[in-house]
């Protein structure tokens, strides 16, 4: 996925706070690429990850319903209660080698701005999946 | 020590990942597939049409053979095996040493030499490239037939099914469905069940020919009798892979199989066969369990232990298309050797079968159709040769509550509870003693149990409920890690300290962040309190996406919209507002089965502007996304039907508009029948009302669905306030006191009492609580607004319903449709 080709702009204006419910998310976008971005207002923090869910393929990771898991801040994705860490992106219900990309976030002056360098880095979800989706198509 | 594997299914996996756990020394183990994927689950094969994916059915991840250094050659089949110079050839070219040779290769379909078998709209069952085939070739077919009524017949009729074919035959040469199972009565159950599917089956039938000229048209019987459809699917048995143990001149059977002994080596004893293509005893195993005890066979005897492989119990429990469907022990045996009950309800479509030795003591087998939920307990009856009770008849008649407890407590230590992973009580109440495990999902993880089938996961939970009772443990009913309450306590504490919303809850009696589990049960819970509106600022993010969006999220993305049509009467005009509003979002539209109209593939941003236009013609909400009241079903009534006692649609609709946006632990559904012809379907409801000469009868607790329970009679003869005042009641009680997610249905069952217990506190005010239930009910009913109005009303809570926060208005252009008969459906995933 070649989504920003020149990584100059590491950080990305995606929105004010106000724009961002209190303990949800919403959804950016960043050119052709779709970034879930949460404010965990209970923890006070600030989080970003894929917006699609690796299990079924679906953008829908920013209207996930945030918790926490021991202690680990976590986003549920609404079509099958898949959870994720908002940490490190990986998968918390089972061991089915899924998870996300994660993206450092900072506010200034009411602004919040995420780190999207990760996006140039090749990454894969899950190697089954793929692999399969190949021979599919 | 060089071991090479041939055949990379089920078993050849098992026995790989049996292997690599022995951590021998100086192991060098290679793998080859002829498939181009890992091994998968070919059990559950068919799911593959329901929405699994490779993903769900694999049985490793693919990095498990190189992390525990396995070569893994997919797509690259074995052509020949030199014995002498103990080398395999493969198709690439390449030659492999090896110490010990492997056989796993399976079977493949026994394709019949029926003549034009070979025509396009033909194909097998039973590897995910069948499927693909399959599923290619569907969307142009209309009637489909199965070769074959046994068990993977029956599986391959259900993925029929699954892909759209609603006319399915079976065709069966025996004169039963699943010969090897079944018995002729219990194959006329499960006939007449399948057929209510629309699985017609054509039994005693031998098909000499395919029909059609290029491409499939039908089959013709001996009889002379032909059968038409567009799509032939075979299922009609396995043949053992043995070419390569043929062509190295190792013995086979006469109809197939590799000859092994007990420990299943062939007559060279450094080459072994196991699973399907392994004949042990003149027998073939077609199941994976008993393939999984060969793998361990071989596994022990190279890592210098001893164990026989000494033939496996065939008791098999299934579900197809719903239906339970299990044999066990000699399913078949009777005359002098036994004795047999048979239990038969061909109402519920329920046969249940047991044979005992003539002296009453011990369980020889059985069959079970219908209603397999005593499998489990009778196979380890039967297994364990425990001793009958005194009538064997209570095995099967309806277990009383507890007994199943009782009966995981009568198992001896060394019980098989999973037969696919060989796992006894004793390896569960280890676990949980040694390794702590205080959950289904732990005991899983630490001992395998139920990972295989699926089938022992009720049984595990049984045990381990069992033993953390014995051991004094008290297991309390919380929500979730962040809540140590119940529903019920929660509900009274969120009363008492008035508190409105989660945060607050969770700051007052929580710890922790809260989660996807506990978010939305308090948030049901502040709504059947407070009834504010369900997106009032602080807890929108705490509703279950549906509701926190109005609307019910959908493949892709899009949301379902469905507009409230109380007692499903509906006015031309409006009608005609709900076509124009699909017609204008370009939407799907579908009659639901509580008699309104669902308009599917809604991007988020549209949905405002749709309820605008919905609302400015008199609609409101559906709340078809709420745990909350659905639809009071009605059928015409007294105001058209020549039978109808009762105007019906007048009281559903008044029913419908009281309890309109009520929230519960559960969706709940109603209905009005006009007379006892039930039209409604009043008894598959919550609670269903059917019209009387003298008044109205007032049915609780039904439900459909999964798990179907007819509704239990609360009061009858009621006038019409007295009978809503009995719902308020009923209503209330189940409202402060069920289980999050818990159907009255499943509430009822649970309750001490049962429906006596619930008549004597709501018609009979045992509790002294019924003034106090009516009140609160019609504080619910007076503060009820239109969540939809809310909404376009106000600028503020509209910016909510865009997909990009950075780009307002702009659709996910991720959302994919494709067509089908004229009308949009979302794409698959």
């Amino acid at each position: 996925m070649n989504v920003i080709a020149n990584s100059a702009v590491e950080w990305y204006f995606a929105c004010h706070i106000t724009d961002v419910p209190h303990n949800g998310g919403v959804c950016v976008k960043v050119e052709d690429t779709q970034i879930a971005l949460f404010h965990f207002a209970h923890r006070d923090e600030w989080f970003a990850s894929d917006n699609e869910c690796p299990h079924r393929k679906q953008m829908a990771i920013s209207r996930g319903m945030l918790g926490s898991h021991h202690g680990e801040p976590k986003v549920a994705c609404p079509f099958h209660k898949k959870t994720f860490s908002l940490t490190d992106g990986r998968c918390l219900n089972s061991e089915e080698g899924l998870s996300i990309r994660t993206y450092p976030v900072k506010v200034e002056e009411g602004k919040v701005f995420i780190n999207i360098a990760a996006l140039n880095q090749p990454f894969t979800s899950t190697i089954q999946t793929d692999a399969y989706e190949d021979q599919t198509d | 020590m060089k071991v090479v594997v041939i055949g990379n299914g089920m078993v050849g996996y098992k026995f790989c990942e049996k292997l690599i756990a022995k951590s021998l020394p100086g192991l060098e183990l290679t793998v080859f597939g002829e498939e181009m994927f890992p091994a998968y689950d070919r059990v559950h094969l068919s799911e593959y049409f329901a929405g699994k994916t490779l993903a769900d059915l694999s049985m490793t991840e693919f990095s498990w053979y190189a992390d525990n250094d396995v070569k893994l050659e997919l797509g690259n089949p074995i052509v020949r095996i030199d014995r002498t110079q103990k080398k395999i050839h493969s198709f690439s070219g390449a030659e492999t040493a090896y110490d010990y040779l492997v056989m796993a290769t399976g079977s493949a379909p026994f394709i019949p030499a029926i003549p034009g078998i070979d025509k396009e709209g033909v194909f097998a069952y039973r590897t995910l490239e069948d499927l693909h085939l399959i599923q290619r070739h569907a969307p142009l077919s209309r009637k489909a037939i199965v070769i074959g009524g046994g068990l993977l017949g029956l599986e391959a009729a259900k993925a029929m099914l699954d892909l759209g074919i609603t006319d399915t035959h079976v065709v069966e040469f025996a004169p039963r469905l699943m010969p090897r199972q079944l018995d002729h009565n219990a194959s006329v159950i499960l006939q007449q069940k399948l057929s209510a599917l629309g699985i017609t089956c054509h039994l005693n039938k031998n098909t000499i020919a395919v029909l059609g000229n290029e491409s499939v048209r039908g089959i013709m019987f001996s009889d002379g009798s032909m059968l038409h459809a567009d799509m032939l699917v075979i299922s009609a048995g396995i043949k053992p892979r043995d070419e390569l143990a043929k062509a190295c001149e190792l013995p086979v059977g006469h109809r197939g199989g590799i000859i092994v002994n007990d420990l299943m080596q062939t007559a060279d004893p450094s080459i072994y066969a196991i699973g399907e293509c392994a004949l042990h005893n003149n027998m073939i195993y077609g199941l994976v369990a008993p393939g999984y005890d060969m793998a361990d066979t071989v596994v022990a005897h190279l890592s210098g232990a001893s164990k026989m492989f000494c033939g496996f119990d065939m008791s098999t429990k299934l579900k197809l298309i719903g239906i339970d469907v299990a044999s066990f022990g000699d399913p078949f045996i009777g005359g002098e050797e036994a004795k047999t009950i048979v239990f038969e309800d061909s109402h519920n479509g329920i046969y249940k079968r047991i044979n005992f030795t003539p002296d009453g003591k011990q369980l020889l087998g059985g069959i079970l159709v219908g209603d397999a939920s005593s499998y489990n307990m009778l196979q380890q009856v039967c297994r364990n040769q425990m001793t009958l009770p005194p009538d064997p008849m209570d095995l099967i008649i309806k277990p009383r509550q507890g007994s199943s407890m009782a009966g995981v407590d009568a198992l001896p230590a060394d019980a098989l509870v999973c037969s696919c992973e060989n796992v006894t009580k004793a390896d569960l109440t280890d676990a949980m003693s040694a390794h702590g495990c205080e959950t289904v999902d732990a005991l899983k993880k630490c001992t395998k149990a139920g990972t295989g089938c699926g089938g022992c996961v009720p049984m595990v939970k049984d045990i381990l409920l069992h033993t953390m009772k014995q051991q004094g443990r008290y297991i309390r009913n919380v929500i979730c890690e962040h809540f140590q309450y119940s529903r019920q306590e929660l509900f009274d504490l969120i009363r008492l300290k008035e508190l409105k919303d989660f945060d607050a809850v969770l700051d007052t009696y929580g710890k922790g962040d809260g989660c996807e589990i506990c978010r939305p049960v308090v948030s049901s819970l502040l709504a059947s309190l407070w009834n504010e509106i369900v997106l009032k600022k602080e807890n929108h993010t705490s509703q279950d996406t549906n509701d926190r969006f109005l609307a019910n999220i959908q493949k892709g993305g899009t949301y379902s919209v469905v507009p409230r049509i109380p007692g499903g009467e509906i006015t031309p005009d409006k009608l005609i507002v709900i076509g124009e509003v699909a017609k204008k979002y370009n939407l799907y539209t579908k009659i639901t089965g509580g008699q309104r109209i669902d308009l599917f593939g809604a991007h988020v941003s549209d949905l405002p502007l749709m309820w605008e236009e919905l609302i400015a013609a008199g609609f409101e909400s559906g709340h078809a996304y709420g745990k909350a009241l659905r639809t009071v079903k009605s059928c015409v009534g007294s105001t058209w039907c020549r039978f109808g006692l009762h105007d019906s649609v007048s009281y559903a609709i008044r029913i419908e508009e009281r309890y309109r946006g009520l929230r519960a632990p559960h969706k709940i559904k109603s209905a009005v029948s006009g007379c006892i012809r039930e039209c409604a379907e009043a008894q598959s409801k919550d609670f269903g009302i059917i019209a009387t000469e003298k008044g109205w009868n007032l049915y609780v607790c039904g439900n459909g669905g999964s798990k179907p329970q007819h509704a239990l009679l609360l009061a009858s003869d009621l006038d019409s306030d007295t009978c809503i005042r009995y719902i308020d009641r009923f209503l209330m009680f189940y409202i402060r006191t069920a289980d999050p997610l818990a159907r009255t249905a499943t509430w009822l069952n649970k309750m001490e009492g049962g429906i006596d217990y619930l008549r004597n506190v709501v018609v009979n005010d045992s509790l002294g609580i019924c003034g106090q239930l009516e009140q609160e009910m019609q504080a619910l009913v007076d503060s009820y607004q239109c969540e939809w109005k809310q909404v376009v009303d106000s600028p503020e809570l509209r910016k909510r319903f865009n997909h990009f926060v950075n780009a307002p208005g702009e659709k996910d252009p991720n959302v994919q449709f494709e067509t089908l008969r004229d009308q949009k459906k979302a794409a698959g995933w």
